[in-house]
């Protein structure tokens, strides 16, 4: 079963990414209603309020890669993975589909591409319409946008169930009616539906209990075999993204730090957040040992440093890195880290 | 190692729907089902008013002024005995009260369902739109509530003029605020929530993601205040034509009965008005009570 | 080695409409003085069931229906509220999930903790603040007297925690339990929680019941470990006995679906099925239908048996074979 990582490093190099992203930002900005800038007249200490959710992100997907994307919260993960998925649109920057930026495409085909592009969901209680069937949850697209003859929707339905691992009988239930690791597979069911090729999970499995996260991530593993998808795999478990990972990429309050092979990572990680994010994981192999820690707190994104973002909580910081962004550098073959530190060697 | 072995055995029992969890919860409370049963009750008796009702008090024909203001108990002229008595036309009240009932469902349930339906549309549109729609609309509604229901009921009253229609008009011009500011209020929470993320993701029309995703959702708060609204709609209706803006004398609601009564209150013949109040105070508690014990229900929060 | 609580045969059920919900059915374990115990399960195990029913917050329609909670000689299933209130906060003290549960947000933080103080101790104002210095000192809070004038709202999620667990010790209590206290914090932020409240543990002597989910955190902090599922313990011991060789067959499969222990890129070990509803659960072991090794002798109870010095299973089929492996 370990052909599944083979049988994809042949396939991909020649062709065009699936999914490219140029210079991605994101910013939500917090404007002053009347009342706040009356009030801000008045001497109160209100602001309007940007956060760079996603800061200048380059990103490109190859079919059939799993690209594990992991950081803490406040880092933009989610954020990035929406844009991908098309439900966000960029503040700056572009998205490219097979090459071509999204915004270009005539309306069949960015209905195409979303379509293509799914997006597995953190709260499996959440990401369900507490009102709809699972037969409309899974069936409403395919049969709205006519990929599915009427005759044959009743099979369809039954077919993408199944393959998510679900009995068809359940299909009149409503979703409160299942457990939470059932709940998953509908919104897998969903997604597959429409026959995509790309998939973000974000969180798919942080919500479910550890015995149904080796089962769903299984699920996932089967698929990606099967239907050859791609995967943007959003989570903050190292172990998670380093179990099922090609690649990695680490972001840090809206800005990629690292990104490298998941071997790389694992074996030789180069950004002392990386590091740092490493040594905290806890492992089962641990026996009462001490806790290495991160000094300090994630920092507001209201807020961010300056220079590297974690330069307050970097053992090896100096002053430069206070002042200069650092750049994302290739380190090695495929190893990419935004260090200074990578300058002294 | 494969997967393909399926999950069984859901967790709740087949039978556990939504709407029949919400049925039997709704019947724990013998005071909503004793709501539920005086006001269907109320409800039948209007609808067979027709057939049921001692007399036509609309038909001039049938009335006979030489039996004004009989006490209740007393037979009349055409040999009818007024249980309840009759009012100083000679209608009888039993009737008059059973065909009023008519009248004020009718324009407190036509009212508040127009109501609900622009002011949920208007909600909806606002919550999901943002930015500047959301601005507008709100505002309006901000404006319309501050302002005291009777008197901008009474302010479109004397512009439009008496009539049926024009009171459900006037109704549905105070009402609509309160169901759009609750749509809002909910589907706002709602669009947040990921199931409206994945809709968008699989490419369907707004218009499908608002009214096939977004209002089920929002429907549970909506049918509280509605019921609610029409308890109120109801006692407004009677207000304006107690007021006399209301609806033609021809054709009175309890309203208008209790205004006809009005004068003789004080020489003994309580009758005339004291009936058709506890007929409409009947009907406004017992929608009341519904109605709290529906918000108690509905309400998520408090679910365990 | 003398016990800071004891707690036996526990039962506490839920009175539902659909039926009784034996949440926590039949649970017995010792914490030791300076100890700390992992209490790990699922959700719906009845983990968290156990932590509140010891210190009397089982809400209705629940209630501790049986068994004996034992501390200081005394059955905290059977004392009175009031008495109850005198030990809750002061002597055995509760950290949660969402500090938010313990933090009141329209208080300042010094407020908070200084009325905490004079709750359970006749000492003056100023006294009082500094020992709540003190705890937001030792749980790593810097610049605590700064720290102290703050609201809740103004602390990050790590920090509202750390403020929780700062409240938890001002009295010096000898016993703590705590609710997934690092479940919905970061990484970075769990690591130096975690470090925290090791040093603690070990220099206060303050015994420690730590529920959660994760093998993984328990492994670098607990003595000792209670596994448990559908309302009972399945397997209890030494932490390196239950995690380096695990008897009962769910606690096996736990460990065994930890990515970390499998072979990158494969499958992962799983274990079948999900958790029975405890509404309805079949007579004899609650894991059987999810288990490789049952049989019908499983369709009998079984007990939690001495398989090893120190390590208990409740399995007519332990894994006691890969110990000569």
């Amino acid at each position: 079963m370990s052909a599944v990582l083979d049988q994809q490093s042949a396939t991909v190099a020649a062709d065009t990414p699936i999914i490219e992203l140029r210079n991605l930002s994101r910013r939500f900005e917090k404007k002053l209603d009347f009342a706040g800038k009356l009030a801000k007249r008045l001497g109160a200490p209100v602001r309007e309020e940007t956060v760079h959710a996603v800061d200048r992100v380059n990103l490109s997907i190859r079919k059939g890669e799993v690209v594990g994307l992991v950081g803490e919260s406040g880092c933009g993960k989610s954020t990035l993975g929406r844009m991908v998925a098309g439900i966000m649109p960029p503040s700056e920057g572009t998205v490219l589909w097979r090459g071509q930026d999204v915004r270009s495409l005539n309306p069949a085909e960015a209905r195409e591409a979303k379509l293509r592009t799914q997006m597995i969901f953190q709260d499996p209680y959440a990401s369900l319409n507490p009102r709809m069937r699972v037969e409309d949850i899974v069936g409403e697209a395919p049969q709205f946008h006519g990929l599915v003859p009427a005759r044959g929707f009743d099979t369809y339905v039954d077919e993408q169930m199944r393959r998510a691992g679900l009995d068809p009988a359940f299909k009149k239930r409503y979703p409160h009616q299942f457990s939470g690791g059932q709940r998953q597979r509908i919104g897998i069911a969903r997604a597959l539906a429409v026959k995509p090729e790309f998939i973000v999970c974000d969180e798919a499995v942080a919500a479910l209990d550890v015995s149904i996260q080796a089962q769903i991530l299984n699920l996932f593993m089967r698929l990606r075999q099967e239907l050859d998808l791609t995967y943007l795999f959003i989570s903050h478990d190292l172990s998670v993204v380093e179990h099922l990972s090609d690649r990695v990429v680490i972001m840090y309050l809206g800005r990629v730090v690292e990104q490298a092979p998941a071997e790389q990572v694992f074996a030789r990680a180069n950004h002392p957040y990386t590091v740092s994010l490493l040594s905290a994981v806890p492992r089962i192999e641990a026996r009462k040992r001490a806790f290495t820690t991160v000094q300090g707190e994630i920092p507001s994104p209201l807020n961010p440093p300056s220079g590297c973002h974690f330069h307050p909580r970097c053992p090896h910081a100096h002053e430069r890195c206070k002042v200069e962004v650092p750049a994302l550098k290739e380190i090695a073959p495929g190893h990419f880290s935004a260090c200074h530190l990578n300058d002294r060697a | 190692m494969s997967d393909v072995t399926l999950d069984k055995a859901p967790v709740a029992p087949k039978e556990e729907t939504p709407f029949r969890r919400f049925v039997s919860e709704f019947m724990a409370s013998k005071i909503a089902v004793g709501g539920l049963l005086v006001f269907s009750i109320i409800v039948v008796v209007a609808l067979l008013a027709p057939w049921i009702a001692p007399q036509n008090p609309y038909d001039l024909g049938q009335i006979d002024i030489m039996d004004g203001r009989l006490e209740p108990g007393e037979v009349g002229g055409s040999g009818i005995t007024h249980w309840l008595g009759t009012d100083d036309q000679g209608r009888d009240m039993l009737s008059g009260i059973m065909y009023g009932l008519r009248i004020s469902l009718t324009v407190g349930a036509g009212s508040a369902l127009i109501a609900c339906l622009v002011g949920a549309s208007l909600g909806l549109l606002a919550a999901y739109a943002g930015g500047r729609t959301d601005t507008v609309i709100m505002r309006l509604v901000d404006l319309q509530l501050s302002f005291p229901t009777i008197l901008a009921a009474l302010m479109i009253l004397a512009f439009l003029g008496k009539g049926i229609m024009n009171v459900v008009i006037a109704l549905v011009i105070v009402e609509w605020a309160y169901y759009a500011r609750t749509v809002r209020g909910s589907a706002l929470v709602e669009r947040r929530r990921e199931y409206i993320e994945a809709a968008q993701c699989l490419a369907l029309p707004t218009r499908r993601i608002l009214f096939r995703h977004l209002l089920p959702n929002c429907l549970p708060p909506l049918i509280v205040v509605g019921t609610i609204q029409v308890a109120r709609a109801i006692a407004l209706e009677a207000t304006l034509s107690f007021l006399g803006l209301g609806v033609p004398i021809t054709e009175p609601s309890l309203g208008l009965l209790i205004a006809n009564g009005y004068e003789y209150m004080l020489s003994g013949k309580y009758w005339i008005s004291f009936y058709p109040g506890v007929a409409l105070l009947v009907t406004i508690v017992s929608i009341n009570l519904m109605g709290d014990h529906l918000r108690d229900v509905l309400n998520p929060r408090l679910k365990k | 080695m003398t016990a800071t609580l004891e707690v036996r045969d526990l039962q506490t059920h839920f009175f539902t409409r659909a039926g009784v919900v034996k949440a926590v059915d039949g649970v017995s374990f010792t914490v030791g003085r300076g100890k700390v115990l992992g209490l790990v399960g699922e959700s719906g195990s009845g983990k968290s069931v156990t932590g509140f029913s010891i210190i009397g917050l089982v809400d209705a329609p629940g209630r501790v229906v049986g068994g004996q909670i034992l501390y200081q000689g005394r059955n905290l299933a059977k004392i009175s509220e009031e008495e109850m209130r005198q030990l809750r906060g002061n002597r055995i003290a509760m950290i949660f999930q969402d500090p938010m549960m313990t933090l009141n947000p329209v208080l300042r933080v010094d407020t908070q903790m200084i009325e905490t103080v004079l709750a359970h101790e006749k000492v003056d104002r100023e006294t009082a603040r500094q020992r709540a210095r003190d705890a937001l000192g030792m749980v790593g809070i810097p610049s605590p007297d700064e720290r102290l004038k703050s609201y809740p709202h103004q602390f990050s999620g790590g920090m509202r925690q750390r403020v929780a667990i700062a409240i938890a010790l001002l009295h010096r209590p000898e016993l703590i339990i705590a609710d997934e206290p690092t479940t919905a914090l970061d990484v970075t932020i769990q690591g130096q929680i975690l470090a925290e409240v090791q040093k603690l543990a070990a220099t206060t002597g303050t015994s420690l019941i730590w529920i959660t989910h994760d093998l993984s955190v328990v492994a670098g902090l607990a003595d000792d470990i209670a596994v448990m599922y559908a309302g009972r313990i399945v397997e209890e011991g030494e932490v390196s006995a239950v995690l380096d060789a695990p008897l009962h067959p769910y606690t096996v499969g736990l460990i065994g679906s930890v990515p970390s222990r499998n072979k990158r890129g494969e499958p992962l070990r799983q274990i079948p099925g999900m958790t029975p509803s405890l509404l309805k659960l079949p007579a004899g072991c609650a894991f059987r239908s999810r288990c490789a090794r049952a049989d019908e002798v499983c369709l009998q109870e079984p007990a939690l048996f001495d398989l090893r010095p120190g390590q208990r299973a409740r399995c007519f089929h332990p894994h006691l074979e890969e110990v000569a492996a």
